[in-house]
Formats: C-alpha cells, structure tokens, sequence
C-alpha cells in the first residue's frame, strides 16, 4: 500500500501540496542520481525546481505535475477522464498490463485533457503521460486528443499540448494507427478555423505522435535535451549498421535541422507560452 | 487455402507479386511520371504522375519496390524517404488544383528508418501528409496491394475508400517487431502476427477498409481489368458526393470509438 501511495503524487499535488522544499538537507534524505552531471541530488529539491537539475539537465515528469507546473492554480478542470483503454484485438496480455499500469500510475490512460488557464489566457490543455505505457496512443487516447480538437473547434479556444509517447499502441494494431489519420483531420479542423496550436515536446516524443499531432503545430517548442523523432534509434542503428551522430534525435538537433521553433526549459516555459496566448488571443489592435 | 496470418505476411512480402509501377502501367493509360518534392530531392520509391482511367485523367501515385536485385536496392526495396511522402503530398495538391481524382498504390514495410530522414524530418513528413489529405477536395482512392507498414503506409491513404488485396496486409507495426518489443523475441512473430489482426479481413471487420480485392489470376489481364472496372465504378459515386470532405473526416472519425471504454 506504501509504495502504491509513493507512485501516486497526484492527489497531494492536486490539493497543492509540495510546491515549496525544505531548503537545508536532511540526513538521510532521499536523492535521485543526475544522468547528466553524475550528482546525487536532493528529491526535495529537484521537487522544488520542477524536476530539473541544478546543472540543468530535465527529468520525467508527471502529467498531473506539469498540469500543476503550467496550468493557473485551480484552473485545470479536466474532461474525459472516462474514456479508457479497452481490449478491441483481446491482445495477449493486454488487459493486465493496462491494470497494473493503472494502479502503478494513478491514471487511467496516457493523455490528461481539459480546458485550463495559462496566466489568464483560456485555453484547451492535452499533457501526455509517459508512466502510462510510455505515453502510448491507442483508440482512447486518440478519441481524448480529437474530442478536445473538436471542443476547441466549437468553442473557439487555442491547444496547448504536451507531447510524450514512444509512439501508436501495438496492442491496439490498427485501430491504433488509425487514430494518427483521426487526429490529423481534427488538428487540421481546428487549425482552418483560423485557432492556434501549440505543442511542447518533452522527452521522449517518437513514433506515430511525431509523425502525427506532435509535427502538426502551428508553434513547436521542446525541452531541453528531449529525444525527438519517427523511428527508434537503436532500430536505426541496426537497419543501418552505422553509428548514429553525437546528439542524435535530441531536442537541440532536431531544431538545428529545422522542426523545431524553439527549446524551452522548464522554468520558462509558462511565461513563454502566456505570452504565445496573448500574442494570438486575436484582440490586439495597434 | 492460407491458414496462418504470418504465411499471409509472407505472401504479401513475396518478391514475385506485381509491384507499385505494374498497376500503373497495367491499369491506366499515357502515365507520365514526374519526379521531385522541389525542395530537396526526387524519391524512387515513391513513383507518381498523371494518366488516364480509361479516358479520365488521375493522378497516381504508387510505392515501387522494384522487380530486380538492383532495381530493388535503387528503390530503397519501398521503404520511402521524406521526400517520397513530400512529392506524394505535392503531386495531390496538384490533382486538386486541376480536379483530378488520386489513386494511390500502397507497398511498403515502413517508412525509411535512417539518419538522414529523421535529419530531414521522416515524422514531420508523414504528418503533413495525414493532416492536408483529410481536406483535399478530390477524390482519393487507396489500395493496399502488399506490405501496409504502420505510418508509412498511413500517409498514403487517408481516402475516401481504402482496399486491400486479399493477401496484403496493414499493421501498426511488423510482426517481428512487435514480438521483439514485448516478448523480447522475434521468433515470436507468428504470435505476434496473429494478434495484430493484420489481415484484410480483420481490417475489414475492423472498419479499416471497405473493400478486399481478389489475387485471382494476380498478375494477367484479367487481374488488372477487373481493377479497372472497380476503380472506375468507384470514382463515379465518389465524384457526385457533394460531402466528400465531411465524409472522409467521418469515415476515420468512428474509428477506435467503439474500442473505448466510456463508463
């Protein structure tokens, strides 16, 4: 029961608990080992920093946390969550795995959507969640995105969305490949009434979301250091039998070469997208 | 008779099925290919162009995997690179500005999966292509006719009709790599095959697609007429539909609905 309540911060942080940190170190306290710079760190601070390392380096993040992070403080007011996964191909093992991801990550599908506020700008929120089969689109995540297009459509309201997913759900076959073409068609919708699109791309975002609603923004941002691309880079690796380039599929590359309109850290990533709202909000006059 | 859905992946893999080129030249008249995405590259992968169904002009567009050793190592054995998609997208909005109908030839295991094309945005490519065919104002008809491999086969068939060869198949992801995925096994593939309901059958029970076309006489005249006559009986319904648009967005709309859970 403990360590179910220890995956599953949401409600503390939706009752808005731990924002602040104890600032001095406990003896004792549990740390977290930087990939990047190689230093233990404090898990209290690293809360208190929105998951970002002092040497800057981003870890994973929670859906229901980066709500918390970018959202206005009660704002949030969440749509769909009855929309769930069932088993349409009775998949092997399908059904239990859903379960187990269910209880270990406290939600019931990959996608959290709703309509929020940021910095006063009213607008519809879509945030991934890669604890929930590494943010895999099958039918309910795609019917979610494509209700809240449509939602955005008829009450004529910018997307903010943040991306995470290792791509189309296998255990849905093509039913999940479909909805990359349901998707598109509402993005496309939504982007022919004249409406702003903007995605966030947080680490990692591959498969047939960057090959659908990820790419599809009017406005593309990143966070630092995000794995960012269509195929995986280990099957490169070995369709192609050549060692791939330094920095290969990160943010910072993907933007060198062109489709991504900027890389954004964490720590400015709500004043940056208020201010992407305001400057679209269509009410400006010189 | 074919019992396994993995000899079925096999079958539609088969070096000695026609290819992308053999249903054009076989199916429509006076095909002049054109070549280029005018912004980097031309894709031989991708082969595309104007023709005539029967005296009616349409643009075509097929995957070509190629019949020779080398002509399949020329056309990167269908596996297409940005480009490809890009001059795919090019060639319809071309078809749409001169009110031609698109009918495109879909064979391939996926879309290339190489340094340079996720360099030159492979994802971006393929969501482009998903995101304008669901508005172009033309008709548009998709015939899976071997491999469908997952997003690569996707971006050429957002249409108003999708059909499949009795032997083709369309998967969100192949069979092996499926089974090395989740049982860390690739031998695991039969498995795997079966469970992704790959088939056109299941793709039809699925609401995937509407039609399966039969591989009598696959090949020879008969084979490519028959086509023809479906192709062209299609085309005068799809012309007259004053809703296309809203039709084809329905059409992908109720997929996956009823595979949720809504309680």
């Amino acid at each position: 029961m403990a360590l179910i309540n220890f995956l599953k911060p949401r409600n503390q942080l939706e009752e808005g608990g731990r924002t602040a940190a104890p600032v001095q170190r406990d003896a004792g306290e549990p740390e977290k080992k930087c990939p990047n710079c190689r230093k233990d760190i404090p898990v209290s601070r690293l809360w208190a920093n929105n998951l970002v390392c002092p040497c800057g380096y981003h870890f994973r993040m929670k859906a229901r946390q980066r709500i918390h992070m970018i959202a206005d403080k009660n704002s949030f007011h969440e749509m769909y969550s009855n929309v769930k996964a069932d088993d349409p191909l009775n998949f092997p093992g399908y059904k239990d795995k859903v379960e187990t991801v269910r209880v270990a990550s406290g939600e019931e599908e990959a996608v959290i959507c709703g309509t929020a506020m940021i910095g006063r700008q009213k607008c519809c929120l879509f945030v991934m969640e890669s604890y929930f089969m590494m943010g895999s689109m099958g039918s309910a995540v795609g019917e979610k995105i494509t209700m809240l297009f449509e939602y955005a459509v008829y009450h004529r309201l910018p997307v903010v969305g943040f991306t995470v997913s290792g791509g189309a759900r296998m255990q849905e076959g093509l039913l999940s490949l479909m909805q990359m073409a349901k998707t598109s068609a509402a993005v496309k919708r939504h982007s022919d009434a004249g409406l702003l699109y903007i995605a966030v791309l947080t680490d990692p975002t591959t498969g047939g979301v960057t090959a659908s609603f990820a790419m599809e923004a009017d406005i593309i941002l990143a966070e630092p250091g995000a794995t960012v691309g269509f195929a995986g880079a280990r099957v490169i690796e070995q369709t192609t039998k050549k060692s791939l380039p330094d920095g290969f599929q990160k943010s910072e590359f993907v933007m060198k070469h062109g489709f991504i309109d900027s890389i954004i850290p964490r720590s400015n990533q709500k004043k940056c997208l208020t201010e992407l709202l305001k400057m679209h909000d269509g009410r400006a006059i010189i | 008779m074919i019992d396994t859905a993995y000899e079925r992946v096999k079958l539609a893999r088969d070096n000695k099925r026609p290819t992308g080129l053999d249903y054009i030249k076989n199916i429509f008249k006076d095909f002049i290919e054109f070549h280029g995405d005018r912004r980097f590259a031309d894709d031989p992968a991708i082969v595309g162009g104007v023709a005539r169904l029967n005296n009616y002009p349409v643009t075509v567009i097929a995957i070509e995997k190629g019949n020779t050793a080398k002509e399949r190592a020329y056309r990167n054995f269908g596996a297409p690179q940005p480009e490809g998609y890009r001059k795919a997208l090019r060639l319809m909005k071309q078809a749409e500005k001169f009110g031609r109908p698109i009918i495109c030839f879909i064979d391939t295991s996926g879309a290339y999966c190489g340094v340079g094309a996720e360099e030159r945005g492979q994802g971006q490519a393929i969501a482009e292509n998903l995101m304008e065919m669901s508005t172009l104002s033309v008709p548009i008809i998709s015939i899976l006719v071997g491999e469908g491999g997952s997003g690569g086969a996707l971006a050429l068939a957002v249409a108003d009709r999708v059909w499949m060869l009795q032997n083709a198949v369309y998967s969100v992801i192949s069979p092996e790599g499926c089974a090395s995925i989740l049982w860390k096994d690739s031998a695991k593939a039969e498995t795997a095959a079966e469970s992704l309901k790959l088939t056109a059958e299941d793709a039809k029970s699925l609401g995937v697609i509407e039609r399966i076309l039969s591989e009598n006489e696959i090949g020879k005249k008969e084979f490519y007429d028959r086509i023809r006559v479906l192709l062209t009986e299609e085309l005068k319904i799809l012309i007259k539909d004053i809703d296309l648009i809203q039709n084809r967005y329905d059409r992908f709309r109720k997929i996956g609905v009823s595979a949720v859970n809504k309680d």
